[in-house]
């Protein structure tokens, strides 16, 4: 599953990062790695982009990036 | 006396400006969304005989990544060797900003730490131990709240004992043995050629990592074969199947969440769930766009509803200034006082009393939204459009910088990352209406179609169709924006990461008081600066006379046909030609030029300025033309300047001149072709 599947209230855990290069760095910088938990919490009024909680910050991906995200879901979280 | 350099450094939007300000009394524009710092600030202050200058760097989330800000930054603190660093953190995201902390005080060792916002912090629930982060970090810590100017006492003696006797400690990460050996493999050669400098650990890891900073250091430290070395360690890692580059960035937020988890509790109650649904609100699909639509057109109605009383209180006191000012000055030769008045006097009156209530209601309400956190909201909603046109979804951020000023949306594109989109947001910046034009706009719509009746309903229709001018402006930048995406921008829309910060409470104090003033400084400083040249220019175009007829009437009667042609006439065209150092003196200029063909001398209020026009040949096509003209024309001298200077071409800063003049001609002969075709 990738991060772009989360619905609003949705968590996960980020399980491995697929994008390349500079927006991979400026992933990693912002605290996307592995291990993280995320939560999706926004979901714009038009398509293709959502706001994503991550240590206590809120960024916003769009549906091509989140894609390349890979996250593990825990129902038991 | 000893004179110290400090750099001030952190994450976007952590309230870096206002520390700047707070501590050496400049006054930078503030506000709540990343990446407010677009022009990098010096400023200094005395404490106890001893001078320190700041250096504000923007705001960064890293130091790792290959950004022109970071870039900025990271050389700044590597090679201008300030004394000391001070870290500006938001308490509220205290773990993001920690891991940049750790990036700095890996390259300095004299950090101070200074948390802001702690007073945000106490009402969002959580606490912070300051001591206990001082502790892991290595590195002495402030809280301060930046703009309640709590804290400053201890934070300006702890810079004063770091710049005596400044902290030697780095704070060493690990990044396991496999790297270790691969920078010690550059090491090696490094340190055949120079000293163990301290840093030179920090310098091959950055060869290694391959940033953007490898090229300083080449040029900095040449060393003959050290590339063969990098090569060596990169080959070393890249047997071993180790990802560095994902390694070092992960260290970074690996030790900032082990330190977070230490110093910071979330009580119980906090307010994120509070703003999560407010959050969820403000982007609903439902009330997303109504909400959006729903505050603008408030901030317009309270800006029309209320400019009109001080603007004819301005008016009445001007008029009596004038008449003593005049009986007073009598004595001056006739073609003197004549110039006084009715050049000078008159077109600076103008702009004071038509241009400055507008600006000193709107500019302050638009300030508040920013001040809450509202604006990177509408980039989210915003987004899919932009996308749509192959831009970025900060475009929007410049937009509303654009009502402000301009020149000022031209230089905050910086925040945009890729060049193909920062050209599209800097070339159609000036379909925003700024201050300037914004009362003309204003001024226009009030006099030819709602009328002067103070009554609720005018007020209403004035603000629905000021609604419509600006939406007019938006959809023209979604409309050039794809143009320009199909022909000379051609591109794929590069990936961006957009942060909605956490709300803050606004300072209504002080953004009243702070926007009122300094607006009304900065738009009387324009006035005198260009009103009083251009009231001269006019006065004597109108009064030098070539045959029967005034300078003035030769040159507006030789542009007048392609004026009427678009809807204009000769007078307005030479307004705007003229009113091209600011677009605040447009209006004016208009009307002086008026007057001095004409037949009215005074004015009190609105309606004998309407009088005026219309006895000058104005009907409403003249004005929805100049309306339209005034949206959609080529941008302010200050404005073009910026623009050669962001994108340092002069083929772009052309066609930012060209696209809009164009958009305007086209645009304004259309619509009067078409509306005469119904009168």
């Amino acid at each position: 599953m990738n991060l772009s599947e989360l619905e609003i209230g949705e968590k996960g855990i980020i399980s491995k990062i697929e994008l390349e290069g500079m927006m991979k760095r400026r992933i990693l910088d912002l605290g996307f790695i592995k291990g993280t938990k995320v939560e999706c919490v926004l979901k714009s009024p038009l398509k293709d982009l959502k706001a994503y909680l991550i240590r206590g910050s809120v960024f916003a991906l769009r549906k091509e990036e989140a894609e390349k995200i890979e996250i593990r879901v825990n129902h038991y979280a | 006396m000893h004179k110290y350099k400090i750099a001030l450094a952190g994450n976007p939007n952590v309230g870096k400006s206002t520390v700047f300000n707070a501590l050496t009394g400049l006054h930078q524009h503030t506000g709540n969304w990343p990446g407010k710092t677009v022009e990098n600030a010096v400023g200094s202050f005395f404490y106890h005989d001893n001078e320190y200058t700041i250096y504000d760097l923007p705001g960064t989330y890293s130091l790792l990544s290959h950004s022109e800000e970071e870039e900025i930054a990271r050389n700044f603190l590597c090679f201008e060797k300030p004394e000391l660093v001070i870290v500006v953190c938001d308490a509220t995201s205290l773990e993001r900003n920690l891991s940049f902390v750790l990036q700095v005080k890996e390259i300095h060792s004299n950090v101070l730490v200074c948390v802001n916002l702690l007073d945000e912090a106490k009402k969002k629930k959580i606490e912070i131990n300051l001591s206990k982060l001082s502790e892991l970090l290595n590195t002495p810590v402030v809280g301060i709240s930046a703009r309640k100017k709590e804290g400053f006492d201890e934070l300006l003696n702890t810079i004063e004992s770091l710049c005596l006797t400044p902290n030697e400690e780095y704070f060493e990460l690990s990044y396991g043995k496999e790297i270790e050996y691969a920078v010690s493999i550059i090491e090696n050669e490094w340190n055949q050629y120079y000293d163990k400098y301290k840093r030179s650990h920090y310098f091959c890891l950055q060869l290694l990592d391959d940033t953007e900073l490898k090229h300083t250091i080449y040029e900095k430290y040449p060393i003959p074969n050290i590339e063969k070395a990098v090569q060596k360690a990169k080959g070393y890692l890249f047997l071993k199947k180790i990802d560095w580059k994902e390694i070092i960035a992960e260290q970074f937020i690996k030790n900032s969440e082990m330190i977070s988890k230490e110093v910071i509790t979330y009580k119980k109650g906090n307010i994120f769930e509070k703003e999560k649904k407010l959050d969820q609100i403000l982007t609903s699909k439902k009330y997303g766009f109504p909400i959006m639509i729903l505050l603008l057109i408030l901030i317009f109605w309270i800006t029309i509803e209320f400019a009109n009383i001080p603007s004819n209180l301005l008016f009445s006191f001007f008029q009596i200034l004038g008449e003593y000012l005049s009986k007073s000055l009598s004595f001056l030769p006739r073609w003197l006082h004549e110039l006084l008045f009715s050049g000078i006097y008159k077109t600076l009156t103008w702009v004071v009393s038509v241009m400055l209530p507008p600006m000193a209601i709107f500019f302050p309400l638009f300030t508040l939204l920013e001040d809450f956190g509202y604006l990177p909201r509408i980039a989210f909603n915003l987004d899919y459009y932009f996308q749509k046109c192959k831009a970025c979804g900060k475009q929007a951020l410049t937009m509303c910088m654009g009502f402000g000023c301009n020149a000022v949306g031209v230089t905050g594109a910086r925040i945009i990352d890729s060049k193909r989109e920062r050209l599209m947001a800097i070339i159609t910046n000036v379909f925003v209406p700024c201050n300037g034009r914004f009362p003309t706009i204003v001024a226009l719509i009030t006099m030819f179609f709602v009328g002067f009746s103070n009554d609720f309903f005018s007020s209403i229709y004035s603000t629905f169709l000021l609604c419509i001018v600006i939406l007019l402006g938006v959809f023209l930048t979604f409309f050039i924006s794809f143009i320009l995406s199909k022909t000379v921008l051609k591109g794929i829309p590069s990936s961006f990461t957009l942060e909605l910060p956490h709300y803050r409470s606004p300072q209504y104090k002080k953004v009243l008081i702070r926007s009122i003033l300094d607006r009304t400084l900065f738009v009387l400083g324009r006035a005198v600066v260009v009103a009083i040249p251009a009231g001269l220019i006019i006065w004597l175009f109108a009064n030098f006379k070539i045959g029967n007829n005034s300078l003035l009437i030769h040159v507006s009667n030789f542009i007048d046909p392609f004026g009427k042609l678009i809807g204009l006439d000769g007078i307005i065209l030479l307004s705007f030609l003229l009113g091209f150092p600011a677009n605040e003196i447009v209006f004016p200029i208009m009307i002086m030029a008026y007057m001095q063909t004409g037949s009215i001398a005074e004015f009190s209020d609105l309606s004998m300025l309407k009088e005026l026009l219309i006895k000058n040949g104005w009907t409403s096509i003249t004005a929805v033309c100049t309306i339209l003209f005034c949206l959609v024309h080529f941008p302010c001298s200050t404005t073009l300047l910026t623009i050669k200077k962001e994108t340092g071409s002069f083929k772009w800063t052309m066609l930012s001149f060209l696209i809009p003049t164009l958009c305007g001609v086209l645009l304004c002969f259309i619509t009067s072709s078409f509306l005469r075709l119904f009168s």
